[in-house]
């Protein structure tokens, strides 16, 4: 699967609803590179989703611009924008009448491929979203809200875009269901490299899924744009280290493994241990439940690669 | 078929030259009579009865479908729409007949404009309940993924509508079936024919009443199943929610 991910940039891109104070998204600028995930994050009334329906003018811009890679929305014809950009919403929004093979053919159907090319090419997403290829002749009604959210990104990817809007994917789905396809999301993204708008009221999920993490503030103004770590270890203001937690300490302690960090030589005199790929949370979570104040870190095999001590998770 | 009154005495049955022991005690189920006459009576005006309700659910549907295209793209004109077919169901068959002899005469045209005007308002309140009752989110993914107006509607709206278009094809025409008998107050055509002969035979001829309304009641039956059958083939999908 080629793909050819392309630049998002925001340019003082503004919105404002007539008959209505302050405006939704206000004087947004933010780029997102090519391949990454950009999360925007904030409380409800922070223009979050009005941000991204800009993107794909299913909302008109006021003020301000839009360009994919370089070229302003503005300027394409509004279906082949819509066409060429992947589109996820919370609540799905199958098509009932359609089995799932045709639901992924939507676009690539309208596009003129071959009903051949739709077949192949649903199994291929089918496999890739961690669906059996028997699920190609089902109905939506027959599927589970997980399995649904993941034809839905199946048909999102049908036609290869090189942007993907992503409206809270995971919100209506338990969180077992959710973590599994944050997972599996981020698996497939690491082979596929999008550039993904992805929208969500949680903050422990822009965190875990975002390469850059936008918080708006209400009244849609941008409170910090930055890594999920920079965010969590040094937030602009008041308002971001609130909205992130006070427990952003450990949040940011999730974000690194053991494998990160310089380890003291193996010693190996009934310490607890941990594989590599742990994250210091994890590590630090053991030894609070152990009491004890250093752990022998081991990779896949068993095989130990060193100590951790207590003040090396915490530095 | 007035040589069936005879002028001797007893049970006023039609001479069929050697009748039955059933029929001259004027049984419920003389056979010999329905065979008999199964060409000249039973069948063409079966057949006639297809054609009054075939005719009308047809037209009536093209005409239901195009105002329901009205009614849902402007939504403001659903109102006077839907009031307007209302109204038309509202006056009795027969008020109508008399309100359109005037204009067409005892004829065809007379009973299938009455028909007609009948099956709008199943029709058009189906139509547009089943256009408008697609899922908002279903509606968003559709725009979010670039279809266009006109093919969201071919697409997506038309054929989830389908299943309350044919459940209100089905209540029009075993509807049309039945108010299709009173025609043969106009005309000459249709099951209501035999059916009124029956009963305006003195002591009411029992077989061909039976055996008339029975293929009345017959055929309403077997087009429902016939419809019921199509929405189950057409829309696999919508016995699944």
């Amino acid at each position: 699967m080629p793909t050819e991910a392309a630049e998002l940039v925001f340019d003082e891109a503004t919105k404002v609803y007539p008959g209505r104070d302050g405006a939704a998204v206000d004087h947004l600028s933010l780029t997102v590179p090519a391949g990454e995930i950009c999360v925007l994050v904030g409380p409800s009334g922070g223009g979050k989703t009005t941000a991204l329906k800009l993107v794909n003018r299913l909302i008109p811009l006021t003020g301000g611009d839009i360009r994919i890679d370089g070229t302003s929305i503005l300027e394409h014809d509004l279906t082949e924008l819509r066409r060429s950009i992947g589109y996820v919403i919370q609540q799905v929004g199958l098509f009932p009448h359609m089995t799932v093979e045709g639901n992924i053919g939507t676009v690539p159907r309208l596009l003129g491929r071959p009903r051949s090319w739709i077949r192949t090419r649903s199994a291929e997403l089918l496999e890739l979203v961690g669906l059996d290829p028997s699920y190609a002749k089902r109905f939506p009604a027959q599927l589970s809200g997980g399995e649904r959210q993941r034809v839905g990104l199946a048909r999102a990817l049908a036609a290869n875009p090189p942007l993907m809007l992503m409206d809270e994917p995971f919100g209506a789905i338990d969180p077992i269901v959710r973590a599994r396809l944050q997972d599996e999301f981020l698996r497939f993204q690491s082979e596929l490299r999008k550039t993904v708008v992805f929208v969500t009221h949680d903050i422990d999920e822009a965190i875990r899924v975002g390469d850059r993490i936008a918080i708006l503030r209400e009244g849609g103004r941008l409170a910090q744009y930055d890594t999920p770590q920079r965010i969590l270890e040094h937030p602009v203001d008041d308002f971001v280290a609130e909205f992130v937690g006070r427990d952003r300490a450990l949040k940011a302690l999730a974000l690194r493994t053991l494998g990160d960090l310089e380890l003291s030589p193996a010693t190996d005199d009934g310490l607890p241990r941990l594989h590599a790929g742990a994250s210091l949370r994890d590590a630090l979570a053991l030894l609070v439940a152990e009491h004890r104040d250093a752990l022998l870190v081991v990779d896949a095999d068993g095989s130990p690669l060193g100590v951790a001590k207590r003040e090396d998770l915490l530095q | 078929m007035t040589g069936w009154h005879s002028a001797g005495g007893g049970p006023v049955i039609p001479d069929f030259g050697q009748p039955s022991a059933c029929l001259k005690h004027n049984g419920w189920f003389c056979t010999d009579w329905m065979s008999k006459h199964w060409g000249d009576v039973l069948q063409p005006a079966l057949v006639q009865h297809i054609q009054l309700t075939v005719i009308a659910v047809g037209i009536g549907f093209g005409i239901a479908f195009l105002l329901a295209l009205v009614g849902f793209r402007w939504r403001f004109l659903d109102a006077p729409l839907g009031g307007f077919t209302d109204l038309l169901y509202t006056i009795p068959s027969l008020a109508l007949f008399q309100l359109l002899v005037p204009l067409t005469g005892l004829t065809v045209t007379t009973v299938e404009i009455a028909l007609t005007s009948y099956t709008l308002f199943i029709l058009y309140r189906n139509i547009v309940a089943g256009l408008r009752a697609v899922p908002a989110e279903v509606l968003e993914s559709a725009r979010g993924m670039g279809l266009t107006r006109r093919q969201t509607f071919f697409r997506v709206e038309l054929p989830l509508a389908v299943p309350a278009i044919l459940a209100g094809l089905r209540i029009a025409t075993v509807a049309t079936i039945s108010i299709a008998t009173v025609a043969a107050f106009l005309i000459q055509d249709g099951l209501g024919h035999p059916i009124f002969d029956a009963i305006e035979t003195p002591d009411l001829f029992k077989t061909e009443l039976l055996a008339s309304g029975g293929l009345a009641i017959l055929l309403a039956l077997t087009a429902d199943g016939l419809l019921a059958y199509a929405q189950r083939a057409l829309t696999p999908w919508s016995r699944l929610r």
